[in-house]
């Protein structure tokens, strides 16, 4: 089982999901969120809480396997993002554009 | 005098319950202020609530948040106090008189009831009463169930009836090397039964259960799941239910199910029926269950406010034994106000209310703050949520110093109560573990007090046998 944020985090960070994790997998660099899979227990509890529906979980689409590796290697190497925080400005914009 | 929230005077509150929305309530407030003192309480030996009592023993990987918990008990200004009722033991006025503030974050013990004729027939059961029977759980340790027939019907779609499904349906083989607790394991590797049917009153669109659950019910060593086709036309206000964008993981499920009714016919030994459009009227048998009577529905009304109208078709369904899963209910506080009609104690952003008003001091968190809904992360969101409502109040707080449970000492020894602290659950934890190890298991749970502050006094006997040598 994974779970992974992937492309449409970008920009946005709404850090929703944070807020529900229960054992404080989410890690975050300028750009996005990323989910430690070591820590991470696959309760999806995060999926829903996404504006921007950016969370999947198995089965991961074919366009977004690619997202598995990317949180895999960066998020052990990130801090911790554990409580909700400001999303980046123009987030609600970038939101409309992706159709949300 | 010194002001709240300082070293000389910290902000001590109690919490009551050590289940997921407490350890949140404890590491919002541990991670706020320098000055806070954190005294959980628990009617049992052990912490953890549903994680370790209510999270199937085959999920081990749901039970990890287990390891944040130990974290939170870790820190600096967090005691544990096991083995204590609140209500029964200390009252809440009590422990009210040495803390500033209370959080309830006791869940949801009860269940809810189907309120049928013949519901008290032995072979009916509550799921919870399963689940903390194959848990472990103390309260549960003695319960019988009779898995000699070959039917088992399950009433209610959510995930705790695909867990009882899952536990009814998996191999010994499948079972063993989890933590199941050991006088389940036998009573299942001995188990007769060959049809497991898990009813809901509502159609696919509207069960519960979420698609990750559904989906390892396909792939069982030996169960195959089934479901009619037929059952998975849908209405134009369910297709318009699983249209909706805030309901993809309805959608996901619709498509397992859709997945498991163009399997082939069954071949394993187990079968799994996933049935809709049911409700059980009444339950029959003679001293004992022999069969439920179920009524067909349609559903009507408006897409997403659709209900289960009876069509006044019955149905007779043979069974030895069933679980009703329809709903943990929580249970009244002695001196707290309790709904009733919901199984909550009332309160406003987490602030116990009597009627129109506020009860200063007293909060709630977790299930019994907004009823059974959402997972153990859900926890978290509304603990901290909770904890902003005390904080934002600080300044109402009556800021004279509070003793915390050394001010419960004296009541604690007047009344025979044998405390479990945290250090002691550790000692207990590794002799679970110890235990297990010998049966190729993660841990073999102790499930009667006795045995769990039996393994204290051998490790103090010991401990005084070393200091006499």
């Amino acid at each position: 089982m994974t779970t992974v944020v992937t492309d449409n985090c970008q920009r946005c960070r709404f850090t929703d999901c944070v807020a529900v994790c229960p054992v404080a997998c989410f890690h975050g660099d300028d750009e996005m969120l990323y989910i430690d899979p070591e820590t991470c227990v696959d309760c999806g509890a995060c999926i829903s809480k996404c504006p921007v529906e950016a969370i999947y979980e198995d089965p991961i689409p074919p366009d977004k396997q690619r997202w598995i590796e990317i949180n895999a290697a960066r998020a052990p190497n990130l801090p911790p993002v554990e409580s909700k925080q400001a999303p980046y400005p123009g987030a609600e914009e970038r939101k409309k554009s992706l159709g949300f | 005098m010194a002001g709240l929230g300082t070293q000389d005077n910290p902000l001590r509150i109690a919490i009551v319950g050590s289940g997921p929305a407490g350890f949140y309530a404890a590491e919002a407030l541990l991670k706020v202020a320098p000055a806070v003192a954190v005294d959980m309480f628990e009617r049992l030996a052990s912490p953890f609530g549903l994680v370790r009592s209510g999270v199937a023993p085959d999920h081990p990987k749901l039970k990890e948040p287990i390891h944040v918990y130990q974290r939170i008990a870790a820190s600096p200004g967090f005691r544990f106090f096991g083995n204590v009722t609140i209500g029964r033991d200390i009252s809440v006025a009590e422990l009210q008189g040495c803390y500033h503030a209370v959080i309830f974050t006791c869940g949801a013990q009860s269940d809810r009831t189907m309120d049928i004729p013949g519901e008290d027939l032995a072979g009916s059961h509550a799921a919870t009463e399963f689940v903390g029977w194959y848990n472990g759980h103390p309260d549960y340790r003695d319960r019988v169930f009779d898995l000699s027939g070959s039917t088992a019907v399950i009433v209610g779609q959510g995930n705790v009836a695909v867990d009882v499904c899952r536990i009814l349906a998996k191999t010994a083989d499948e079972l063993r090397g989890s933590d199941i607790a050991a006088h389940a394991f036998e009573v299942l590797a001995q188990s007769k039964i060959r049809d497991i049917v898990m009813i809901g009153r509502r159609g696919p669109a509207q069960a519960k259960f979420t698609h990750p659950e559904l989906r390892e019910l396909g792939s069982l060593a030996d169960c195959d799941p089934v479901v009619n086709v037929r059952d998975l036309d849908l209405n134009a206000a369910s297709r318009a239910e699983l249209a909706d964008k805030s309901n993809r993981a309805a959608q996901k499920s619709y498509e397992v199910l859709q997945q498991f009714a163009a399997r082939p016919a069954p071949t394993h030994r187990r079968r799994c029926h996933i049935e809709f459009l049911k409700t059980p009227i009444e339950l029959r048998g003679k001293g004992r269950l022999e069969s439920v009577m179920l009524m067909h529905n349609r559903l009507t009304g408006e897409a997403s406010h659709q209900v289960a109208e009876p069509t006044g078709e019955t149905a007779e369904l043979s069974c030895s034994i069933l679980f009703r899963s329809i709903g943990y209910r929580g249970v009244a506080m002695p001196g707290v106000p309790f709904d009733a009609a919901r199984g909550v104690i009332p309160n406003r952003d987490g602030r116990v209310t009597d009627g129109a008003t506020t009860v200063p001091g007293l909060y709630v968190s977790g299930w019994i703050k907004r009823g059974p809904t959402g997972i153990i992360g859900t926890n978290r969101e509304d603990s901290v949520l909770t904890v902003n409502s005390l904080l934002a109040d600080l300044p109402q707080f009556d800021t004279a110093a509070r003793p915390g449970a050394e001010g419960l000492q004296a009541l604690f020894n007047a009344r025979s109560v044998r405390l479990v602290s945290y250090a002691d659950w550790q000692k207990i934890d590794a002799a679970e573990i110890r235990r297990g190890e010998a049966a190729g298991k993660s841990r073999e749970k102790f499930t009667r007090l006795q045995d769990m502050l039996g393994v204290l006094a051998s490790e103090e006997q010991a401990s005084a046998a070393c200091v006499a040598a």
